[in-house]
């Protein structure tokens, strides 16, 4: 079966953010980039399924920038197969992705879709499930386990109370939470035979699809700060302050 | 006027206390709450719903597909019940039951969805953390049915002193297109993680899950408190997942949380730093952590937990 496995290109984890001294919006010059950490686990499963022999084909889709084209490129060196840059320069919102990538899927013709579970920067969780209603597929959210079992597979869940399993019926889409897998580390080799893989990029203005957004940012605000507190010297000092000064306990 | 529809969370048998919650955060909104209670053999639920103070009418529907509580079945029941009934708002708990459902609905409405919301400024106008909580983003919804999930921890959980009428209302056909086959859930007598009063966790300073376990239990038994971890301490296997506090696991709010052996690592602050006090004992004076804690104690905590517990 084909997968597919949508990418996007965001600030970089271990970066610090910070907020534009007007509040219009997240300061992103000269910022490192990288792939969403949790579209890099949905990338090494779809490697893994293909190494497995279950997947026939990897296909990677990013919608974005110019440079969006690096988090596809990073995707082909671990072993993605084929890649689909639609140019955007502006945001789009989770609906208007899953628009877009409703599309590709039309396309395209996989039989599973697995996406991160949500994008480190605007932390939205949605896209995944959007795309999955738009195409009247079952989805598997929050995923630490995926087992394909002839024209369904089997998904372990990570809900609030412990895990659950699904059985979905293909085709599905399917979002990865942390515990999926541990993604590897590209080789030089493999990174230089990225260079070489098919890359198609078109306009998303192609697609004629509405991409407008329906939101609109108001403010961008660092949180309020925490105030530090004291050091206590001993436990007996700790217990005092929990009872006579917070009176917690 | 303002119609709200509060989507219920729960197990069949109990309501979820996070639904209480949502109704507060939907009583920003004005005008009328309803609350939709769907599952299979779920009228004692329904039952506990109707007295959810300020709730105005309680739709039950009860169908063998809605045993599961899988999104594909809830979502196509909650699209026909906000287009019959002409609902203006959907919220739900920003709990993996939320998560995995709203998206489904705003989809089929055609509307954008407001994910995690902390405040409620007014109708159309929310105030929503990103960037892991680093930046809180204030956004503006003009759309005709506002979809949302809501922190549970973010707002009040209101009384159970309503009388609401329970109404009965038709399942949406059936898709058929998943199925349960089975939940492992954690069994604990402690108080849950999400909702507890007091929280007692910790980082890999504890060095494994059998010391975890030897220092920390008898204090939670001691504080009846919920326990929690650092994804550090869940990655290195002490503790299950559905333990770790931070934006990857479980967003907590407790009137005292008490950070064991964890350094504070940014994503873990993101997770517990709207508790009301916050204890850290840790042997490194330059953990992060004491940065945010009211009440810092650098210390051994293989002695100083130990400790607590008895003089407690």
């Amino acid at each position: 079966m084909k997968v597919l496995v949508p990418v996007k290109r965001v600030i970089d984890y271990n970066v610090k953010v910070r907020v534009k001294s007007d509040g219009s919006g997240v300061d992103l010059n000269n910022v490192k980039m990288a792939i969403n950490p949790f579209d890099e686990i949905a990338v090494e499963e779809a490697v893994r399924l293909k190494e497995a022999g279950t997947a026939t084909e990897v296909v990677v889709v990013s919608i974005g920038p110019k440079a969006s084209q690096e988090v596809l490129r990073t995707a082909l060196a671990v072993g993605a197969d084929r890649a689909i840059h639609l140019e955007s320069d502006a945001e789009l919102e989770p609906l208007a992705v899953a628009k877009c990538l409703k599309q590709v899927v039309a396309d395209e013709q996989p039989q599973l879709v697995i996406c991160g579970k949500q994008a480190i920067d605007d932390d939205s969780n949605q896209t995944g499930q959007m795309l999955a209603a738009l195409l009247g597929w079952p989805q598997g959210t929050f995923a630490s386990e995926v087992l394909p079992e002839g024209d369904a597979i089997k998904v372990t869940r990570e809900i609030d109370g412990g895990l659950e399993t699904l059985q979905l019926n293909l085709p599905a889409v399917v979002t990865s939470d942390l515990r999926l897998n541990e993604p590897r580390y590209a080789s030089l080799p493999n990174i230089m035979k990225a260079k070489k893989k098919p890359l198609d990029s078109k306009p998303v203005a192609e697609l004629g699809l509405d991409v407008a957004p329906r939101l609109k940012a108001v403010n961008y605000a660092p949180p309020a700060a925490r105030q530090g507190g004291i050091k206590v010297e001993n436990v007996a000092e700790l217990i005092e302050k929990l009872r006579q000064e917070a009176r917690v306990i | 006027m303002m119609k709200t529809l509060v989507i219920a969370e729960h197990d069949n048998q109990q309501l979820n206390a996070v639904t209480l919650n949502v109704v507060d955060a939907a009583k920003r909104l004005g005008g009328e709450i309803d609350l939709l209670v769907a599952g299979e053999g779920c009228a004692a639920v329904a039952e506990q719903a109707a007295a959810v103070s300020d709730v105005s009418r309680v739709l039950l529907a009860d169908a063998s597909h809605y045993a599961g509580q899988q999104a594909e079945e809830l979502a196509l029941l909650v699209v026909e019940t906000v287009q019959q009934g002409g609902y203006q708002a959907v919220l739900a708990p920003s709990s993996t039951f939320g998560k995995n459902l709203t998206p489904r609905i705003a989809a089929l409405l055609d509307v954008a969805q407001v994910s995690d919301v902390i405040e409620i400024k007014a109708v159309g106008s929310y105030v929503r953390p990103i960037y892991a909580g680093n930046v809180m983003l204030t956004v503006e919804s003009a759309e005709p049915v506002q979809v949302l999930t809501v922190r549970p921890t973010a707002f009040d959980a209101v009384e159970q002193a309503g009388s609401a009428e329970v109404v009965s209302v038709a399942a949406a056909a059936a898709t058929g297109l998943s199925a349960l086959l089975g939940r492992e859930l954690s069994k604990s007598d402690r108080p849950e993680l999400g909702s507890a009063e007091v929280v007692v966790s910790g980082g890999r300073g504890l060095g494994d899950g059998d010391k975890y376990r030897q220092v920390l239990e008898p204090l939670a038994d001691k504080l009846g408190a919920a326990l929690g971890a650092s994804r550090a301490a869940v990655d290195a296997g002490f503790v299950p997942n559905d333990y770790q506090v931070g934006q990857t696991g479980k967003i907590v709010a407790p009137q005292l949380y008490l950070a064991v052996g964890i350094s504070g690592a940014i994503q873990h602050l993101a997770g517990m730093s709207d508790s009301k006090v916050i204890v850290a004992i840790n042997k490194d004076p330059d953990a992060p952590i004491f940065q945010i804690a009211d009440y810092g104690l650098e210390a051994d905590l293989f002695e100083a937990v130990p400790e607590l517990t008895q003089q407690l």
